[in-house]
């Protein structure tokens, strides 16, 4: 087998050694590419885009795992295959030049060929093997090998000597791609899937509602598992984008991580956190209830905090976008020009649905946001049947949720349906789910606000009422009361009515005060003239006592005086002890 | 250029003397072999009693050994092993195969049959 001088390359998961195509998502679904010192197959009707899977697979080996390549080409000239690959971003000629890469076109024009006995394809081999030798080529492409069949009159020979080719390609050691044109109800026309059964792959170009979709499959890889399915494969500016998306699962971490919905009170109904990082958000509404203006808010925040943002819209564009945001004060234009948001328009009806989830996955890796708007998804029901459109979403979920991006989807909920109908049922793969309400009473339309579900986040049950201002969304405690739900003007005069009843309370709670202020002061000048009387009384009853007093004093000394006078026995010295006693007795005695 | 041989290519010795200059041949004759296997040699013999037999005198074969020249076969679009390519007259015309059917060689080259 060939000389191992590689590095930098994926470890096959299994036994056979495998040769990485460099094909974005192609190694992948074969779990490390195409085996390594065998030929392949690919297979495809016209304008699959085989040759160019072909041409890739040589140019990626070329630049990225410095393995030289052959291409020898039944079909194209080489200028042709430079010019044709070189809007893909391929430098041929340069790499030519470099030998990494040598072209062959091979040409039989059928009708100056005359068949005169016995031959073989010993010019082919020599061919291709000087072309291995001059650049000492790893991998090999030979680009509709079947045109053999149209150029050379004799299919028993042609048989015969691909039957040799490819156990001389094996001998060599090299990795060979053979490209056929699909037969009917076959692989290939001259069933070459007969001598080439290690690996083939099927590309396919199907026309569904006159949307096409490009798909790959692996129909066959000897001796290794991949993955079986379908998938929708990009030839764009940069060549081939193959999309495993499919082979994601339930697996993906859950961070614990808040982020802002960025509008606070909103975050604030999120148990005052937000949103969890790498959780998806559904906002289903009917018409204009601001689910984009909602998804608007949510870039901004993101690009507030200097998170990359993109936005992908379905129905305006960048512009339009842009200007109707600024109308209600969100400016998104400058995140645009500093590079952290992206808005990616288009039509649903531009490509198809695997096309459009391609395109996503692509452009999502390219630009590597940490936050991303999808408005909306029920576009995509243009493309899709709800099914089709349903197992795309998940796709798409499963594939941010394994990049942790946190994503807001918007989708339009028609006027008679049931406005919980989230109309591609995909509510059950969304971790929040708000419902923008249209509510109509008393003649006006007010938006409410409602979150249905927001898993693992303890989030408010209460309906606000949801303004447009100039400065964006506002979140308005709805009027809850006995009159119900109350919205709008309903709501605005209802609080005026509350005001007004609040105002005759708070005067009616004056007028108390002022009474019971009155009160007390006309209990208190009461209490001063009771005060007063009570004084006069006292002081006139003091007084009196006061004069008894003196009297008595008086009758005492006049007692003395007399007894003096009267010359009485007891001397002088009992005059002020005994003498008012006996006075006393005297008195009583009297 | 077409007229002078390669230096690796053999001039084919037919056991006459090569055409003068001056009488430059009409018929310019490449044979493409690889090696000297049985069939290039059938091939050669059944191409050398050809030219004796219809074009005496006025035939140039060249054979070109793409074991040793590789690159050759680019030029003429060689694919089968052994190609005969009539360089001159114009326009170009490929023969493959060992040229045992004369007859077909003939058509191939576009030789009137003597006896026509």
């Amino acid at each position: 087998m060939i000389k191992q001088n590689r590095r930098n390359r994926p470890r096959p998961l299994d036994g056979l050694r495998k040769e990485p195509t460099g094909i974005p998502g192609f190694d992948e679904i074969t779990r490390g590419g195409l085996p390594s010192g065998r030929a392949s197959l690919v297979c495809g009707s016209a304008g699959a885009g085989k040759t160019l899977f072909a041409m890739e697979f040589l140019v990626r080996g070329a630049t990225i795992y410095n393995e030289p390549g052959v291409f020898m080409s039944f079909e194209e000239s080489s200028d042709e295959l430079a010019t044709n690959v070189a809007s893909l971003g391929f430098d041929l000629n340069q790499l030519i030049e470099d030998k990494k890469l040598v072209l062959d076109y091979v040409f039989i024009e059928r009708s100056e060929i005359e068949e005169t006995g016995e031959y073989d394809l010993e010019g082919l081999f020599l061919r291709l093997d000087h072309a291995i030798a001059s650049i000492g080529a790893k991998r090999v492409v030979l680009d509709t090998l079947e045109a053999l069949f149209s150029a050379l009159p004799n299919e028993a020979i042609i048989r015969a000597e691909l039957r040799r080719l490819f156990r001389w390609l094996k001998e060599k050691g090299v990795t060979a791609l053979i490209t056929c044109e699909r037969g009917d109800g076959r692989l290939t026309r001259y069933g070459l899937e007969e001598y080439v059964a290690d690996c083939v792959i099927l590309l396919d170009n199907r026309v569904q509602n006159q949307i096409s979709t490009r798909r790959m499959r692996i129909v066959k890889y000897r001796g290794t598992s991949h993955g079986t399915n379908e998938y929708p494969f990009l030839i764009d500016e940069k060549g081939f984008s193959v999309l495993p998306i499919t082979s994601l699962g339930l697996s993906h971490k859950a961070p614990t991580e808040h982020v802002s919905t960025g509008i606070e009170r909103m975050d604030n109904m999120l148990d005052g956190k937000g949103l969890y990082r790498g959780s998806s958000i559904l906002v289903s509404g009917t018409a204009g209830t601001g689910k984009s203006t909602i998804g608007a808010h949510f870039v901004d925040a993101a690009c507030a905090r200097g998170e990359r943002a993109l936005f992908f819209a379905f129905e305006e564009s960048q512009d339009q976008i842009i200007r109707n945001m600024r109308s209600i004060g969100i400016d998104l234009e400058k995140y645009v020009r500093k590079g952290l948001l992206k808005f990616h328009n288009a039509r649903p009806s531009t490509w198809g649905l695997e096309v459009h989830l391609a395109m996503i996955h692509k452009t999502i890796s390219e630009f590597n946001p940490s936050v991303v708007v999808i408005d909306p998804i029920t576009n995509f029901l243009a493309v899709g049947d709800r099914t089709e459109t349903k197992a795309m979403l998940t796709r798409l979920i499963d594939f941010l949720k394994s990049r942790e991006i946190t994503a807001m989807f918007t989708s339009l909920t028609s006027g008679g349906h049931d406005v919980e109908d989230s109309e591609v049922d995909v509510s059950s793969l969304m971790d929040t789910w708000l419902l923008v309400k249209n509510i109509e009473t008393n003649g006006e339309r007010n938006r409410g606000l409602y979150i249905l579900k927001a898993r693992g986040i303890a989030h408010s049950n209460q309906v606000r009422e949801f303004l447009l201002t100039d400065s964006g969304i506002q979140l308005v405690d709805a009027y809850i009361g006995t009159e119900g739900v109350l919205m709008g003007s309903a709501r605005s005069s209802q609080v005026a009515r509350e005001k007004a009843a609040d105002h005759d309370r708070a005067l009616a709670m004056e007028r108390k005060q002022r009474e019971l202020r009155r009160k007390q002061e006309l209990y208190e000048a009461q209490l001063i003239a009771l005060r007063g009387q009570y004084e006069t009384e006292r002081d006139a009853l003091l007084r009196e006592l006061e004069e008894e007093k003196q009297r008595q004093r008086e009758m005492a000394e006049q007692r003395l005086e007399i007894a003096r006078l009267r010359r009485a026995d007891n001397g002088e010295v009992q005059l002020e002890g005994n003498g008012a006693r006996k006075s006393r007795k005297g008195t009583v005695a009297r | 250029m077409k007229n002078t041989p390669t230096k690796k290519s053999r001039r084919a010795s037919n056991g006459q003397p090569p055409q003068t200059d001056g009488n430059a041949a009409r018929w310019n004759l490449r044979l493409y072999v690889a090696g000297q296997t049985p069939r290039s040699l059938t091939a050669f013999k059944n191409l050398k009693e050809i030219c004796e037999e219809y074009l005496k005198g006025q035939y140039h074969i060249e054979v070109v050994d793409l074991m040793e020249n590789p690159t050759l076969a680019r030029g003429d679009q060689i694919l089968a092993i052994p190609t005969l390519v009539r360089k001159l007259p114009q326009p170009i015309r490929k023969i493959i195969g060992d040229l045992s059917n004369t007859e077909r060689v003939l058509v191939g080259l576009d030789i009137q049959p003597r006896n026509n």
